[in-house]
């Protein structure tokens, strides 16, 4: 008696799903768009954050009445899905997407160790995919052939790029000459940064004093900046999440430690003015806009997210915005909503300027031709310090 | 089968049409040609579904994960169900099978006969992973219950650790560019394996010794049951399977790292072997098929859909501790003697309760 | 010096490691249940203190307690609607159970709060400086908190009535209920107190370590967990002593070691320790009837 109530709950749910799914906007020329993001698991801020970006742009265009593609009006369908920060679950989700809900490209995954294998399903299905904040070199070369992936780009720089600007930043404007760093080891994307900031800030003559690691969910580092403040290093440099930074300052000035600190761009939310307060005043990271220097259209963005959502945009809405804006403007060159003209579209566009800077894809590359900024936290604000170009 | 009582003429006519089709459903089940048969179809689907695109690529992708979960949830099984033990690091044992199987793949097998190499791979990662086993069962022979979970637990811990360190074969940031190697057909073809070889261990001697080691080691050890063996034997041949699904996995998706294999993916695959049953084949088919399923089926929810699910398992839980299938097995998994012994010994019993009753 | 400064690190992360694995072991060595959510009613406490102290603007001392009370309860409830039902089950049903709270837990908190939350700081913050080795004030508050709280706990397990009915529980629990005395009611009050002491550690370590997010509990959970095994788990001394146990190696390594190696050689370390004691340091085998 229960197992038939069992089996025939699964089998409602079942018939249920699949009519949901089956549902499609009858009458009105429609495009989907698939979002793939971290709404569950261990990054749901990033998962939110990107949430937050593509409702707000895709609402901006159907407000105004569709894309104008060809003569005709779209309206901007989005299937936003949840990879739940499971790496097989972000490939069937791109799989799903593309095969279920048939949409012309796929926005996301924002971390590199769930781009990553959503890439390959795009890949090997033909279809576009953007990663608004995913840094690793790996994410759009294909590693068998050493060339690029045709069908994989991102809207934010990579690691490589990341690196040898914060190093050059330490040794040339903060006169460095001793840097600790201390990052996250079970993480790849902070161990890639800190590794090429090691290696560009050692080839220009300076010295790394002190490579400390923690694990992922650490929240107490006492032993490691402990072991940092003997070396008394000039600079201490932190290229690890926003949630984690507000600790190991607070504990290292605990400890007093005096030293600059240094970040890259995952300093780059307001919410780490929130977490850290005062302790992180005066301190300088690299990032992909500065909202201080913002262009107009950067500042439209910026005020329409506050008045929608209630606080700053971070880095990662700003570059799903962007990557929208990407989308946007490719399916009005390719004048058809077809993913291979799409794509051929994205790749050629001469010059982009979106809320985080001039986008351009190099030839034949996924990844963008960008500047970084060096931002300075000063009176509990994100201030404009300066420019570095590839 | 109870015996109703006939209240009207209908009602007669309707229960024997009951009785009848049940017969005939009994008859035909019991006939031994049925698992061959479903076997050959489901060799057949699993070349057709992909060739012809019967349904779409998502849905293939969901049940080649299917595939790998049921060997997963199956092979921990054998530890937690059949012997009653609690190993909570069986991801550890999958990110063995998965990273020796990628690296051959990748580095030793020569790269135009990739694809016919694969299975050696597969294999491989299973003996590694089984060797790896080892020096898990030995602290555990001293050790029962909740210090074996610790011994499991820190396993799978060190495993994610020393991956992490040893930046040659990609630290944190894991292996890329994986060939996709794992199809519809191999899945199939390593999920009917591992579950007959599986059954196979179960319904032997040693499997025998397994079940005897659930119920009470002490009286085993006393009965002549070499338990350090048996113990051994069971670790080895559940991780060895652990590993092969490590490799089907990696092989699919073209990318491990070792957040991965965290114990997250152990909580996983421990929920889908305690939803299905603990101590049944079917049970663990039932429970990695529902929760994969479910996971899927449940998307529309969004963010609900991660808080409800927890929920059904509580409630699941509750109302069925064992599992869905609780101890019990499908009759087309237990081999025939069991199966006629079980039947005489039920008519046996029958008659005894009619003659105690008249 | 540096080491005296390393130790002082040790005391404070063991304290919270041990109210946490005393949690765990009180609840074990009552109905012999691995509270997997235990963890996640940490995470709470510290949301709870976080919630009360941002929008009700409370000193500490009424967050502390609120918060206690509040996870208490939460709890007590937990207790009676998803375990008590399964007492006569298997173990395992249980601690899957346990498990799915957990999860249930974490991602309702989830929906709330996807970003990290900065917790109020409602303690002075002054720092002593003696010597070259810098104490902070909140570090002998939780060191001294805990061990007055560990004291109280151990007091109450050896000289009340309701800690002699705990200990009688856990040696057998079928008796007990003949002798007069509740048993549900003798459970209720461990989990309180067991939940509550989570609780105190959730509100000091968002005091300490001021960033809160849902996932908070996980990692602290299994290492407490552990904690309580490697000293005995059932034990209350033993989860105590566990706690500063792996406090210490694990900054112990980190201290004198490249601290990419501080999981491995803790990890392993435990494993050595296990398969030398194999109920813990304290622990007793638990005698088989044959």
């Amino acid at each position: 008696m229960k197992k038939t109530l069992v089996i025939s709950l699964v089998a409602m749910l079942t018939i249920m799903s699949m009519v949901l799914v089956g549902c499609k906007a009858a009458g009105a020329l429609t495009i989907p768009i698939g979002v793939n993001a971290e709404l569950t698991g261990d990054i749901p801020a990033v998962g939110a954050s990107c949430q937050n970006a593509a409702l707000m742009a895709a609402k901006e265009v159907n407000d105004a009445g569709g894309l104008d593609i060809g003569g005709k009006k779209y309206t901007i369908k989005l299937f936003i899905e949840d990879n739940g920060g499971k790496a097989d679950q972000s490939a069937s989700v791109t799989q799903k997407l593309i095969s279920q809900d048939n949409v012309v490209a796929v926005i996301g995954p924002n971390a590199s160790r769930y781009a990553i294998p959503a890439s390959e399903i795009a890949e090997s299905s033909k279809v576009m995919m953007i990663s608004p904040w995913s840094t690793n070199p790996k994410l759009t070369i294909d590693s068998k052939t050493g060339q690029s992936k045709e069908y994989v780009f991102r809207a934010c720089f990579t690691d490589s790029f990341q690196g040898q600007v914060v190093a050059k930043f330490a040794m040339d404007k903060l006169g460095a000459k001793k840097v600790a760093v201390l990052y996250d080891v079970a993480s790849d994307y902070n161990k890639g940064i800190a590794e090429v900031f090691k290696a560009t800030f050692e080839s220009l003559g300076g010295q790394v004093v002190a490579f400390e690691t923690y694990t992922t969910g650490d929240k107490d580092f006492s032993g490691q900046l402990t072991k940092i403040k003997q070396f008394s290093p000039d600079v201490i440099f932190l290229p690890n999440y926003y949630n984690e930074v507000p600790l190991q300052i607070q504990q290292a000035h605990r400890l007093g430690i005096t030293a600059t600190f240094l970040g890259s761009d995952s300093w780059g939310s307001e919410e780490l003015i929130k977490l850290a307060g005062k302790e992180v005043e005066g301190d300088y990271f690299s990032t992909h806009y500065a909202p201080d220097i913002a262009t107009p259209a950067a500042k439209t963005f910026i005020n329409a997210y506050k008045t929608a959502y209630g606080s700053v945009p971070d880095d990662v809405a700003a570059l799903t915005y962007d990557s929208f804006g990407l989308l946007f403007g490719a399916l009005k060159a390719a004048g058809k909503v077809d993913r291979q003209a799409v794509r051929d579209a994205l790749a050629s566009i001469p010059h982009y300027e979106g809320v985080t800077g001039t986008l351009q894809f190099k030839e034949g590359s996924g990844d963008p031709i960008k500047s970084a900024v060096i931002l300075q936290i000063k009176d509990g604000k994100f201030a404009y310090y300066a420019t570095a170009n590839p | 089968m109870k015996i109703p009582k006939v209240k009207t003429e209908e009602e007669s006519k309707a229960r024997s049409v009951v009785w009848y089709l049940r017969d005939r459903w009994e008859a035909m089940a019991d006939s031994r040609l049925i698992l061959p048969m479903l076997l050959v179809l489901g060799f057949g689907l699993s070349f057709a579904i992909p060739q012809f695109n019967l349904v779409n690529p998502y849905i293939q992708i969901i049940i080649m994960y299917i595939g790998i979960n049921i060997i997963l949830a199956t092979s921990l099984n054998i530890v937690n169900g059949y012997m009653g033990e609690f190993s909570v690091g069986h991801a550890g044992f999958m990110a063995v099978g998965a990273y020796v199987s990628s690296l051959l793949t990748l580095y030793v097998f020569p790269r135009s006969l990739v694809f016919l190499f694969f299975p050696l791979g597969v294999i491989a990662g299973g003996v590694v992973a089984a060797l790896v086993s080892l020096i898990v069962a030995i602290p555990s022979f001293k050790t029962r219950g909740d210090y074996l979970a610790i011994i499991t637990l820190a396993f799978n811990f060190i495993v994610k650790s020393i991956i992490e360190n040893i930046d040659a074969i990609g630290g944190p940031r894991g292996i890329v560019g994986i060939d996709k190697l794992t199809t519809m057909p191999s899945v199939f073809f390593w999920t009917v394996l591992s579950l007959w070889v599986i059954r196979n261990f179960i319904h032997s001697n040693y499997g025998r010794g397994v079940l005897s080691i659930r119920e009470d080691e002490v009286a085993s050890r006393l009965m002549s049951v070499n338990t350090r063996q048996v113990k051994f034997l069971a670790f080895a041949l559940s991780s060895f399977f652990a590993g092969v699904a490590g490799a089907l996995f990696a092989h699919l998706l073209q990318f491990i790292s070792p957040r991965v294999f965290d114990v997250l993916k152990s909580t996983d695959i421990l929920v889908m072997v305690y939803l299905g049953g603990i101590g049944s084949i079917a049970g663990s088919i039932l429970g990695a098929t529902v929760y994969t399923a479910l996971l899927e089926i449940l998307r529309p929810l969004g963010m609900f859909r991660m808080v409800l699910m927890p929920l059904l398992l509580v409630f699941l839980m509750l109302y069925r501790p064992r599992g869905i299938m609780g101890l019990r097995e499908l009759r087309w998994f237990v081999p025939i003697q069991d199966l006629k012994f079980v039947k005489r010994w039920r008519r046996k019993k029958e008659i005894a309760d009619a003659n105690s009753a008249s | 010096m540096y080491v005296i400064q390393q130790l002082i690190n040790v005391l404070q992360l063991g304290s919270v490691y041990a109210l946490i694995a005393l949690g765990y072991t009180m609840v074990y060595g009552i109905i012999r249940l691995i509270n997997f959510a235990h963890g996640d009613l940490f995470m709470v406490g510290a949301f709870i203190s976080f919630v009360v102290a941002a929008y009700l603007k409370l000193p500490f001392i009424p967050t502390l307690l609120i918060s206690i009370v509040a996870v208490a309860m939460l709890g007590v409830s937990i207790e009676r609607l998803a375990y008590k039902p399964l007492r006569q089950a298997p173990r395992v049903s249980a601690v899957i159970t346990a498990l799915g709270v957990g999860l249930f837990l974490e991602n309702l908190i989830l929906l709330f709060y996807p970003y990290p939350r900065p917790v109020p700081t409602l303690l002075p913050k002054i720092v002593w400086n003696l010597g070259g080795i810098s104490i902070s004030f909140l570090q002998v508050l939780i060191i001294g908190l805990s061990l007055f709280l560990m004291l109280i706990l151990d007091l109450i397990v050896r000289r009340t009535m309701v800690g002699m009915a705990m200990r009688a529980i856990s040696w057998n629990k079928t008796i007990v209920p003949l002798m007069g005395v509740s048993v549900d009611k003798i459970i209720s009050i461990t989990f309180a107190l067991g939940t509550g002491l989570g609780a105190v550690a959730g509100v000091m370590y968002s005091q300490a370590f001021p960033v809160i997010d849902p996932y908070m509990g996980i990692l602290i959970g299994w290492q407490a967990f552990i904690c309580a095994v490697v000293g005995g788990i059932g034990n209350i001394r033993g989860a105590m002593l566990g706690g500063y146990i792996l406090a210490a190696v694990q900054i112990m390594v980190v201290a004198f070691l490249p601290s990419t190696y501080r999981d491995f050689v803790a990890f392993t370390l435990l494993l050595v320790i296990l398969t030398f004691r194999p109920y813990g340091i304290l622990g007793k085998p638990q005698a088989e009837k044959v």
